[in-house]
């Protein structure tokens, strides 16, 4: 089996660390050999938090510099501040919706405006997929599932073995009744955006 | 039910590495545990604390790791299978009760989850804990996946009563906060009640017992290299004459550069799992057979130099290289690109990584630090401490969310070394210097080791002023108790020792307890505690906000606007505050009323007035 290497990048409170954790739970559903690692301490303080997935059979539970196949972020400035995980040819996935940092609201620093983000890392990566996940989450009824809009976009991709079916099945375990539909349109949302920019 | 106390042998989950350690725990019956958290290791008591709960499980937040290793050696010693946690700088508080703790050794079981933090990733150094096996004689296994931290979880018990020895469990950062599959184990009883055998010429350590409980030592660590040697917890495998000695999360890397590499014919690997008393004739063994060495370790070069003292004394020459190939540094934790690297270098193998992209026509990256959330507590004290000290002033801090405060604008930390520093290091700044000193420490900190340098303040006439923060939680690593929390809101009916009582019982005379969110208030004690001639405390009171919106106690207050009508635009907000409610648009001041708990602590600082209550 290949192995696939997956970094999720979000800012504290975005839900990432959760969307890597489903991804891994999915694939283990699936018999495929998973690790997920995180980094844990600050997060609840504002700062950036990563976490990654490799699945098919890798014991090291990170990935290097350069050697991501594939980029989940929640955040474009965090998207290209997370490059120098990536290579030629790493598919990077990622909100296009900023949430500026402190800093910047401050006046300690700019924030690049998003369409240079975009262009810069298109030039750099094998292949982009920029969504609007969180007017797509609004869409899907709430506003805290950005995350499942991104993974939905991973797994629409086709970029990791974990299937949709198994996927929802995971998120309907895991996730309370409330927003479980919610939550599922998010899926959904983000998943169809990715499945319709990457060539089948 | 807690899922970590399901029955079900055989089944597979996705544990958390700390998780996994839990339960281990929990399989192998233990009945005792305690902790002083720390990140890395925090969510292992957490797992306890919950599940302490709804069992006959005894679980308690000890005060600090020192208090924690004699609680469970009280315990160990009578009998009951105990298990004790915290991070790697704790094991240094706990290291003079574990010492000796050697020398009497246990009855039940007992094991020291012990979690090092190679690149500093939430600690103030990245010393190497595997020294305090060597420093103490006792047996430690050091894990390598989430199954091996639950198995030889297990494991550390059984050895633990076999040899009548605690036995140390070394984990790293990155362990801990893996997730991977477990295959359950099955569950043994817990024996919750011992009966203490007395034999006061076995454990009161006066020197005449010592010297013999010394020699006991020896022989049982004669006993645990015995072990060692046949352990399968050290495994070889391959049979190639490139020969590699690892450990931990180390092991992994390397695994995944042989696969890389397609050098696993030519390789052969022996993965240090009990590591401790190392296990020289299986060494010897590996490097006869072999023609080259490299041992892939984090942090120092333990087993290198190990390897370096039996290849000496067996007259085995072959080469033994470590630290220093291929990148492999002494500092931080490694990754899976640089242990490929240090591999092919050290075997002469031509390689090729995806080259990383290129980055340097990137724009510069507004930072992301994290920071003190909106509304703390913290950043309204350190406001007034700096409006009436200025400065100039020396401002010792200790280990906390506070320590944040080290950061401009609020630039509010001067020196900070371990738990407690704060407070007595402010004695030696107070004497060594004429400048005013104002120290920092938060409530779970000064129980852990802040009364000891208090009490040395006043009895030695030391002059400072001690800002106690209390945020009524142990905020930083998760919310856990300490004995000045009120655990009602919890469920919980444990008594509440109260910090102010605490601080007059130490002899302190000048005592002020202020509401930091009243600014002005704050300001007059303060100001009476630089008039003071002698040793001052002031204890700023108010729930950490993260922690009251847990406990269902967050702050009613309606967020706050800026008036831009009124607003002149000093900034003195942003400059002086930095909360991270506060954001600027185009030129002017706005408040994120999402994030804005209405501390109103902004609204007395603006010298306008221009910042007021949203109306609804």
């Amino acid at each position: 089996m290949d192995i696939k290497r997956c970094v999720f990048v979000g800012v504290g409170g975005q839900g990432n660390l959760l969307a890597s954790n489903l991804l891994g739970q999915a694939a283990l559903d699936m018999g495929i050999p998973v690790v997920v690692s995180e980094i844990h301490g600050m997060a609840q303080r504002g700062g950036v938090v990563e976490s990654a997935v490799l699945m098919g059979g890798a014991k090291s539970p990170i990935v290097s510099n350069g050697e991501a196949d594939v980029v989940v972020s929640f955040e474009p400035l965090e998207t290209l501040r997370i490059l120098f995980r990536c290579n030629g040819k790493t598919l990077v996935i990622t909100n296009a919706q900023p949430l500026p940092p402190f800093t910047v609201a401050v006046g300690l620093g700019k924030y690049p405006p998003v369409d240079e983000i975009l262009d810069k890392i298109r030039t750099k990566v094998g292949k982009v997929i920029a969504l609007y996940g969180n007017d797509l989450a609004e869409e899907a009824g709430n506003v805290l599932s950005l995350n499942m809009v991104m993974l939905g976009a991973l797994i629409g991709s086709g970029a990791t073995p974990v299937t949709e079916e198994v996927m929802k099945k995971t998120i309907g375990h895991s996730t309370k009744k409330a927003f479980l539909e919610s939550n599922l349109k998010a899926f959904d949302l983000g998943r169809e955006v990715a499945e319709k920019l990457m060539p089948s | 039910m807690h899922k970590l106390l399901e029955d079900a042998p055989g089944k597979e989950m996705l544990l958390l590495g700390n998780e996994a350690i839990a339960r281990g725990a929990l399989e192998a019956g233990v009945a005792f545990a305690t902790c002083y958290p720390g990140t890395p290791s925090s969510e292992i008591p957490e797992q306890f604390f919950n599940i302490s709960r709804e069992t006959d499980l005894y679980f308690e937040y000890s005060t600090n790791e020192k208090v924690a290793m004699e609680v469970g050696a009280g315990a160990a010693v009578s009998g009951l299978r105990t298990m004790v946690t915290m991070k790697h700088v704790g094991l240094n508080v706990a290291a003079d009760p574990l010492m000796t703790l050697a020398y009497t050794g246990v009855k039940g079981g007992m094991v020291l989850i012990n979690a090092d933090d190679p690149s500093l990733f939430s600690s103030q150094n990245e010393q190497d804990n595997r020294y305090y096996a060597r420093l103490s004689g006792l047996a430690m296994l050091e894990p390598t996946n989430t199954q091996e931290m639950k198995d030889w979880t297990v494991a550390a018990f059984d050895l633990s009563e076999e040899v009548g020895l605690p036995v140390i469990v070394r984990t790293t950062t990155r362990l801990n906060h893996i997730r991977g599959a477990v295959t359950l184990g099955s569950m043994r009883p817990r024996v919750t009640k011992a009966h203490f055998q007395k034999n006061p010429f076995h454990y009161v350590c006066v020197p005449a017992v010592s010297r013999n409980l010394h020699k006991e030592l020896l022989q049982k660590y004669d006993r645990l290299l015995a072990k060692s040697e046949k352990s399968p917890l050290n495994q070889i495998t391959g049979d190639g004459r490139w020969g590699i000695v690892t450990n931990g999360v180390s092991f992994d890397y390397v695994m995944d550069a042989v696969d890389d590499l397609g050098i696993s014919d030519k390789v052969k690997i022996l993965k240090m799992g009990f590591s401790w008393p190392l296990p020289k004739e299986l060494c010897a063994g590996f490097m006869k057979s072999v023609d080259k060495v490299l041992v892939v370790e984090e942090l120092e070069p333990v087993m290198e130099n190990d390897l370096r003292a039996v290849a000496q004394e067996q007259g085995i020459t072959v080469p033994i290289v470590g630290k220093g190939v291929g990148g492999l540094s002494r500092l931080f934790e490694y990754d899976p690109r640089l242990v490929r690297g240090a591999v092919a270098a050290c075997f002469g193998l031509e390689h090729k990584a995806p080259a990383p992209v290129d980055l340097t026509d990137l724009p510069p990256l507004p930072g992301r630090p994290p920071t003190l959330c909106a509304g703390c507590p913290h950043r309204a004290t350190f406001y007034a401490v700096k409006e009436v000290y200025g400065p100039d002033a020396v401002n010792p801090t200790d280990i906390g969310c506070y320590t944040l405060g080290l950061l401009p604008p609020l630039s509010m930390g001067d020196f900070v070394i371990c738990m407690g520093s704060s407070v007595s290091s402010a004695c030696g700044f107070s004497k060594a210097t004429d400048q005013k000193v104002v120290a920092f420490i938060g409530d779970s900190t000064f129980f852990h080791s802040g009364i000891t340098g208090l009490i040395n303040a006043v009895h030695n006439n030391h002059k400072f002023t001690l800002v106690i923060l209390d945020n009524g939680t142990t905020a930083m690593t998760g919310h856990q108790l300490h004995p000045g929390v009120d655990s009602t809101p919890m469920g919980l009916n444990l008594p509440q020792v109260v910090v102010e009582d605490v601080v007059r019982g130490c002899g302190v005379k000048d005592v002020h307890v202020v509401k930091p969110f009243n600014i002005k208030k704050t300001i007059e004690s303060l100001k009476a505690s630089l008039d003071y001639d002698g040793i001052s405390v002031v204890i700023s009171k108010e729930f950490c906000p993260l922690f009251a919106k847990a406990i269902g106690e967050a702050r009613k207050a309606k967020p706050f606007t800026v008036n831009q009508d009124k607003c002149k635009n000093h900034r003195d907000c942003i400059t002086k505050l930095a909360c991270p409610a506060m954001y600027l648009e185009g030129d002017l001041v706005y408040i994120n009323k999402n994030l804005c708990i209405g501390c109103s602590v902004c609204a007395q600082v603006c010298p306008e007035n221009a910042i007021v209550p949203l109306k609804d």
